[in-house]
């Protein structure tokens, strides 16, 4: 059975959602970290779940950063481990430094909740290899800071390197302006690391775990994520 | 007694306090108040936290049953046994007159109390409602208004966490200045986890936990119990830190699931004073509190400010002697404050200490329980008889009916409202079985059960206005109905009674006859009233708002197959009407927005045919035959039949509806968009037609075959002459369009 771990912040909230779909779609073994600890168990991946850590206060993220266990997931993922954080947890990641670029505030400058429409553009990596490359998937967004942005020698990088892994579109898989849900460069929804084990993205797969609540196409990151460790296993 | 500010009969005004209640407050100490005390009497006995001027009347509401097991009035808020060894606690409250004056802020702070209202209950909040009403938004300030109320609920809803997964939008030039924002939320708890907010045990400890006492919200009840007037009240409202309360939200669920605490109970309105009193008082105790021990984060606060103050995500818990250490290790994970700062002591004596000196004496009781009651006087309004008399036969059809079910459906009472719940996060906790605006309630399932339950929040003001008792039973009846179409049994309702001034009379024959209407509908349905909440003084220069009692009804749903929508599924299904045909069209949105009418008298309600109606679409939602049930409200017949097919469409298809009626010597604007109550559209296989009619002549109740959906098109055909034949594709996008639009 492959281990998972969600990270509870003070503030995080959908610390229960990550930990209820893993637990009951992908692996028996799941526990939750609590933010203060500087030590964690062996794992195989480590998610950083959505929520408003330290109530978002300053910027989304920048204190969450500062958590002890922040230095445990930086070794974690030196290590070539598996980390996906989720919404606030991509935030994190950003200004933790495990991904490149920033969140600004959606450009309607309203928090956004709905389904939207996205493209996986990069199907090469440990979470989305179960997914056929440009396959439309729909997986809601709950965020008022989701608009990324990078600047132009970054963004180079990015793509030079392969690092974007979802595009929003509209429901046959167009890309254009009007289904960017925030206003995010190239509408990017979701990113990776260099090394592809670090990845992060706005969309809640969590939510579309189980048939009840309408979609299952999250449940296609999670299964992504249990074939590559079953495979290095 | 430390002695601080000479009380002077104006210092007495000042405080709201009337001579009678002096007199009292005299008796009661056998001597004259200090200031501080004469602060704590004047928040105690003031209306938002005494009912004086409601409680006669609220307590002949009914609110025992075989599922009540904290009742209406009894703590914080009630709760309902519902089975499985599990229990739901809810509670409606009001934040008028703060999201007036701060909309942000106002509501904000609203969701805030609520939610602290339902965890001091020991029930982990699962989701929020929230039943506003504005006034016109062609106006500049009601936009800001609305702007403002939905990103504060928006920003501390969604960052504590908690999906908002309904409610109502209602805009009426009537709520113009005086905006009505009434928040609900409801947790889930098992049997064995009730909390109450008691304290008892001599000896035991008082724990302040949460935030620091600042100066805001000082009078915020007072405050609350008073009309609006120009006078900047900015300094009243407080600021929210949802932040703060999701850790406290934490902490305290961590600590009751310890047996080191006695009693909880938040601080909202009146603070300190309230939580101090009450908690004392239903545990016939005394309690004694040294306020230099309160944390504090502005300098040289006077005893009387800290007493009053409002600051926000505040608890209070009694803790057994010698756990102490327990209690404040959890804080400590979540790194809150926990203070010692009293304890419990022998008698019935609330004292309040400061540096040493006693500022405060009095009995507990006699604050918490001992406000005067007062049986106010009220006359029928001269406008009631003149509007039921109202001679509407006059009123000229219009030659475009298809305009005016655009001109309905671009309504922002009646339009999408994805602008707004769109701000909400009400997904999260992943309960949320049907989206927002996709049934007539909102569905949340409870992990770990089969059960569902259906939550609605309904009130229509003019109905109210134009006949407080018809209008008071119709909110009842609809937020029932709405809970029915989902598939849920009524269980319980929680209400939110907002009016204008009750010193005036007929404001109060409003109120009366309100609650009247209420105790009549809820008996029908078996729906006890489990609390809430009493607004009063929603007036501004312009007046009274309409009385606005808004119900929050929560149903049970036994199995997920039961869970029912609004759209329409399958072309070729057949419409039913359950329930009569119509044409009247006294007190409508048609006859308010395309005639400019206010008046007439309601439509012909009877309340049981209501209560047979609604058994009969939920034998038929378990019997497995409905398709889709969506009632008729706002806008009639043909504009439930609109947002059937608007909802029904999906992205490659419009699904539409072919309708053939035919009621001679009606008006067809009546038929079309009158509101009569006790009406469902269903849809069904055409072949379970005979049965749907069989059952409907069991239950006694009409039921007219209405046509059946087509692709595309809503066609309505009247005595075999078409009416209305529009694209749903045109009709969806003005339903779409109207509300972002406005605010874009």
């Amino acid at each position: 059975m492959l281990r998972f771990g969600v990270v509870v912040f003070p503030g995080s909230n959908c610390d229960h959602d990550c930990y209820y779909a893993i637990k009951h779609f992908v692996s028996d073994k799941v526990e939750f970290i609590w933010h203060k600890s500087d030590k964690i168990n062996e794992l195989d991946c480590i998610v950083l779940p959505g929520g408003f850590s330290y109530g978002d206060y300053l910027r989304t993220g920048a204190i969450a950063r500062f958590s002890p266990v922040i230095e445990q997931v930086k070794r974690f993922a030196r290590q070539g481990k598996l980390v996906i954080g989720i919404c606030n947890g991509f935030q994190i990641l950003l200004e933790s430094g495990l991904l490149p670029g920033a969140m600004l505030r959606n450009r309607s400058l309203r928090f956004v909740c709905k389904y939207v429409s996205l493209k996986a553009v990069n199907t090469s990596i440990p979470f989305t290899c179960e997914i056929s490359k440009n396959d439309i998937l729909k997986i809601p967004v709950a965020h008022g800071e989701g608009n990324y942005y990078i600047d132009p020698q970054g963004f180079e990088e990015l793509k030079k390197n392969n690092q974007i892994v979802f595009r929003y579109c509209d429901a046959q898989g167009n890309i254009d302006d009007a289904s960017n849900p925030n206003g995010s460069v190239y509408n990017i929804a979701g990113i990776c690391s260099k090394e592809g084990n670090v990845l992060g993205m706005m969309p809640h797969p969590e939510r579309c775990c189980d048939a009840r609540l309408g979609s299952l196409d999250g449940l296609a990151v999670f299964q992504s994520i249990l074939k590559s460790l079953t495979l290095s296993h | 007694m430390m002695e601080d500010k000479k009380i002077t009969k104006e210092l007495v005004y000042e405080h709201g306090i009337t001579d009678g209640e002096y007199e009292k407050i005299l008796s009661i100490l056998g001597r004259e108040p200090s200031f501080t005390e004469l602060g704590v009497f004047s928040v105690m006995w003031s209306e938002h936290c005494s009912y004086k001027n409601s409680k006669y009347w609220l307590k002949k509401f009914p609110t025992t049953g075989p599922s009540i097991m904290v009742k209406a009035g009894d703590e914080n808020a009630g709760i309902i046994d519902i089975g499985d060894g599990l229990a739901v606690s809810f509670k409606i409250e009001s934040h008028n007159h703060p999201s007036a004056v701060e909309p942000f802020q106002g509501a904000a702070t609203g969701i805030g109390g609520i939610i602290r209202d339902i965890f001091t209950m020991g029930a982990r909040p699962i989701a929020l409602m929230d039943s506003l009403r504005f006034g016109k938004l062609s106006k500049p300030n009601v936009k800001r208004l609305l702007d403002g109320v939905v990103g504060g609920i928006s920003h501390y809803g969604n960052c504590i966490g908690l999906p908002t997964v309904g409610g109502e939008i209602y805009f009426d030039e009537t709520y113009e200045g005086n905006p009505l924002v009434n928040v609900f939320c409801l947790g889930i708890l098992k049997h064995e986890d009730i909390a109450l907010g008691c304290a008892r045990g001599i000896g035991n400890s008082v724990y302040y936990v949460g935030a620091a006492t600042g100066r805001d919200g000082i009078h915020g009840a007072t405050f609350a119990s008073e009309e609006l007037t120009d006078e900047d009240r900015r300094p009243s409202v407080q600021v929210g830190d949802p932040f703060m309360e999701k850790l406290l939200l934490e902490a305290c669920l961590e600590l009751l699931q310890t047996d080191a605490v006695v009693g909880i109970q938040d601080m909202g309105a009146a603070g300190l004073t309230c939580s101090t009193c009450e908690t004392a008082s239903r545990g016939n105790a005394g309690i004694e509190i040294h306020l230099d021990k309160i944390p504090q984060r502005e300098k040289k606060m006077s005893p009387y400010e800290i007493l009053l103050s409002e600051s926000q995500e505040r608890m209070l818990v009694i803790v057994k002697k010698g756990r102490e250490k327990e209690v404040e290790n959890i804080f400590k994970k979540w790194d809150l404050h926990a203070v010692n700062v009293g304890k419990v002591t022998d008698g019935n004596m609330m004292r309040v200490f400061f540096h040493g000196d006693m500022v405060v004496e009095i009995p507990a009781k006699s604050l918490a329980d001992d406000a005067p009651v007062y049986r106010r006087e009220y006359v029928e309004p001269e406008y009631f008889n003149r509007l039921k008399n109202m001679d509407l036969s006059g009123v000229k059809i219009p030659a475009d009916l298809s305009d005016c079910l655009k001109i309905l459906l671009s309504d922002p009472t009646i339009a999408d409202k994805s602008w707004v719940y769109e701000q909400y996060d009400y997904m999260v906790r992943t309960n949320t079985v049907v989206l927002p605006g996709k049934a007539d309630a909102s569905v949340i399932r409870l992990k770990k059960t089969d059960k569902l339950l259906a939550l609605k929040t309904d009130c229509n003001g003019r109905y109210c206005y134009l006949d407080p008792y018809q209008g008071a039973m119709a909110a009842v009846a609809e937020s029932a109905r709405n809970v029915v179409c989902c598939g849920a049994k009524p269980l319980a309702v929680t209400d939110c009674l907002n009016f204008g001034n009750p010193m005036k009379k007929e404001i109060f024959w409003q109120f009366k006859n309100c609650v009247e209407g209420i105790i009549k509908a809820c008996n029908k349905f078996e729906t006890p009233v489990t609390g809430g909440n009493v607004s009063f003084y929603n007036e501004t220069s312009n007046g009274a708002i309409d009385p606005t009692p808004v119900i929050g009804m929560v149903g049970l749903i036994d199995k997920e197959e039961y869970v029912t929508t609004s759209g329409y599924k399958n072309i070729g299904d057949t419409i039913v009407l359950l329930g009569p045909l119509d044409s009247s069209i006294g007190g409508s949105e048609y006859l308010s927005l395309i005639h400019n009418i206010k008046g007439g008298a309601l439509p012909e309600f009877d309340i049981d045919l209501e209560k047979r109606v609604q058994d009969c679409c939920l034998f038929l939602i378990k019997s497995g035959i409905i398709q889709s049930a969506h009632d008729i409200s706002e806008g009639g017949l043909a504009v439930s039949l609109s947002e059937s097919c608007i909802l029904g469409s999906g992205e490659k298809q419009f699904l539409g509806a072919s309708i053939e009626i035919s009621l001679l010597d009606e008006r067809i604007d009546g038929i079309l968009f009158g509101e009569r109550q006790s009406r469902i559209i269903i849809s069904i296989k055409p072949q379970d037609l005979e049965s749907v009619i069989a059952q409907a002549d069991t239950f006694g109740i009409p039921c007219t075959v209405l046509g059946k959906v087509v692709p595309d098109l809503l066609e309505i055909r009247y005595d075999g002459e078409t009416i209305i034949r529009e694209p749903v594709s045109g009709l969806s996008s003005v339903w779409n369009r109207e509300l972002a639009s406005s605010m874009a």
